[in-house]
């Protein structure tokens, strides 16, 4: 499944739209400090946290996360919502839990 | 890329907002110079936690970024307080960031065991009340 295609499914509302959406989502991925997501973040993941500071954008970048999901209601803050737009992260939200949203892109991967 | 390409950045103290962009500069550098995709991970991801640590710990600092045909190097050097006991320091989960720090998501004493996790060769110079330099390598 690529960006797009979870952009598309309507599974989660749409936080930023940014560049390279036909890439591929290589597995989802939960954790919510930052120092952990850094070094165990995969490569094209879909990124599930309720961290919404601007660290999380940066730790998204580096780690080449394929998208960041915020679960639990949680929202970017001012700063961390600018990074998004300059940085082109495609971020999306959800009302569900952390392990709720992340099942559902795994289902949604199996096909 | 037949010489070294030296790349210098200097790192604010206290300022989270700017934390990254020094790791981001270089990833971008990297990829235009074709470096392949999991060497500019382990490079973005070692210079982003030495970042922290210096806007963190040290009141900022230098960093210095070599890269030539063979390996990245990156030497990371402030003027900080020191580290008093770098094998403690070393040690997965032992951390002396402070609460509002660690409310960020950081501080949970993944730093350095993870800047040596994603280099082929770390060295840490320091001294109390003087500094610490440390240079990390990583082999294209």
């Amino acid at each position: 499944m690529t960006v797009q295609e979870l952009l598309d499914s309507g599974m989660f509302g749409v936080v930023n739209v940014g560049e390279n959406l036909e890439r591929e989502i290589t597995v989802p991925f939960c954790c919510d400090l930052l120092s952990i997501a850094m070094g165990r973040a995969p490569s094209g993941c879909a990124w599930v946290t309720v961290m919404g500071n601007m660290n999380t954008l940066a730790v998204a970048t580096l780690t080449d996360t394929a998208c960041i999901i915020m679960a639990e209601g949680a929202v970017l803050d001012e700063v961390a919502m600018k990074k998004a737009k300059d940085q082109e992260i495609t971020v999306m939200g959800t009302e569900l839990p952390i392990f709720d949203a992340a099942l559902k892109i795994y289902q949604a991967q199996q096909g | 890329m037949d010489e070294a390409i030296v790349l210098k950045y200097e790192i604010s103290p206290d300022d989270f907002t700017r934390a990254g962009e020094a790791s981001s500069d270089v990833k971008g550098k990297l990829k235009q110079l074709g470096v392949s995709p999991e060497v500019i991970r382990k490079v973005a991801i070692a210079m982003y936690e030495g970042e922290i640590n210096m806007v963190i710990h040290a009141n900022g600092g230098g960093i210095t970024v070599e890269i030539t045909p063979v390996q990245i190097k990156m030497t990371l050097a402030d003027v900080g307080p020191g580290i008093p006991d770098v094998e403690q320091a070393m040690k997965a989960g032992y951390s002396t960031a402070p609460d509002e720090v660690r409310s960020l998501g950081f501080g949970a004493g993944m730093g350095l065991p993870n800047m040596k996790k994603y280099t082929d060769d770390m060295v840490i110079e320091t001294r109390i009340g003087v500094g610490t330099t440390i240079t990390m390598t990583v082999r294209i």
